[in-house]
């Protein structure tokens, strides 16, 4: 479903991803993990299509990420694109013109689940708020591949909680979902397999199980060796 | 007088619907899960006990994938994954059309409860032994411990 063969991508002098191979296969929940400044944005801005000055092949579907991609990816930013006097129903119809696979009703069955206001101004909103509007709108799409860059950085384990209920829940069984996360021990038991990026290289790439079968540990203790050095205070 | 009769039996409603709803939540607890032993056998774990013990009702259907996956917050091809190590095991099997069912076959389940009691047990015993207490003296304990339960 997604294909990377020798990737690379420079800002500057300063190297984001350097010849990083990978091929994920549809129907799988994957974990993107490394510390912060590791390229795991990137990446994903790359598969969005939104960057495209890059070196290297990627492939989505056998299409270069772009226009031919967008109606089939469904990406959620780091930070958000919506403007502050939208309120959900106006962030609604901003989607449903924009992708023809957008599911109102079900985005508002998901709004309902959050308890969130659908007139409630997007300014007059806490951050979970947002990130949880944000979630409901990326979700209620019927996409190929799902792109999350941190979902949920900024809310509580109640709603972090509530938010791998709505992903689980909504998750497309033929899709490919990619979960950038720092919080990893919240989230590793929904993974089928982790990415570990280390400064633009690949560390590993590994199913979550096999990684409990072979070095008895879980993906979190695990990061925590892997990166232990590499992250100075 | 009537008044506080009826909050009383508000209160012990709106207990009992706290008691379930965590009761459903306790079985399943995150951190149930260790971190050192693949998800899946864990899932197998839990799934055999809920059908040793009859949460889960021989011959009935199993929940959806989806479903055990959003319960247990874990990845729907690992729950696939626990549920055909079951239907190997013998307690739940496919029926090509309408899905998945807990085995009727009652003396399957009873020796499945019996190996997970066994385990139990003898655990327990080489526990209290190694903590030094004789025979006599945990199964005092035991007592003890049933009748504060019913306290």
């Amino acid at each position: 479903m997604i294909e990377i063969q020798n990737l690379n991508k420079n800002f500057g002098t300063n190297t984001v991803l350097s010849d990083l191979s990978l091929n994920l296969e549809a129907g799988r929940i994957i974990g993107l993990l490394g510390p912060n400044g590791s390229g795991k944005s990137t990446l994903l801005k790359i598969l969005a299509g939104l960057t495209s000055d890059y070196r290297g092949t990627v492939l989505l579907d056998g299409h270069r990420p772009g226009e031919d991609t967008k109606a089939v990816t469904s990406y959620l930013p780091e930070k958000t694109y919506l403007s502050g006097w939208m309120r959900p129903v106006d962030a609604f119809d901003y989607f449903a013109d924009f992708y023809a696979d957008f599911d109102r009703v079900k985005a508002a069955e998901m709004l309902k689940q959050f308890r969130l206001n659908e007139r409630q101004p997007i300014k007059n909103m806490s951050k979970g708020m947002q990130e949880k509007l944000q979630l409901v709108l990326v979700m209620a799409r019927k996409a190929k591949v799902y792109l999350l860059d941190e979902p949920m950085g900024g809310v509580d384990p109640a709603t972090r909680s509530a938010i791998l209920d709505v992903t689980l829940r909504q998750y497309q069984e033929d899709s490919i979902m990619i979960f950038a996360t720092h919080l990893i021990s919240d989230v590793e038991k929904i993974f089928d397999s982790v990415i570990f990026l280390g400064y633009g290289e690949l560390k590993l790439f590994e199913d979550v199980d096999r990684i409990r079968e072979k070095y008895g540990k879980s993906v979190d203790d695990l990061f925590r060796e892997v990166f232990a050095c590499s992250v100075s205070l | 007088m009537v008044n506080t009769v009826i909050q009383l039996s508000k209160i012990k409603q709106q207990y009992r619907f706290f008691r379930r709803r965590c009761r459903g939540k306790g079985e399943t607890v995150e951190n149930d899960f260790d971190s050192n032993t693949p998800i899946y056998l864990q899932l197998v774990k839990l799934f055999t006990i809920r059908i040793a013990g009859g949460t889960w009702i021989p011959g009935e259907r199993v929940m959806s994938v989806r479903d055990l996956a959003v319960e247990f917050q874990v990845n729907p091809n690992t729950v696939q994954r626990a549920l055909a190590e079951l239907e190997r095991e013998g307690l739940v099997y496919t029926e090509r059309t309408s899905g998945r069912y807990i085995t009727p076959d009652l003396d399957r389940i009873r020796s499945a409860r019996k190996e997970l009691t066994d385990r139990k047990v003898t655990d327990f015993v080489s526990q209290m032994r190694q903590l030094g207490y004789d025979r006599e003296q945990w199964m005092a304990l035991v007592e003890e411990s049933l009748k504060t339960e019913i306290n």
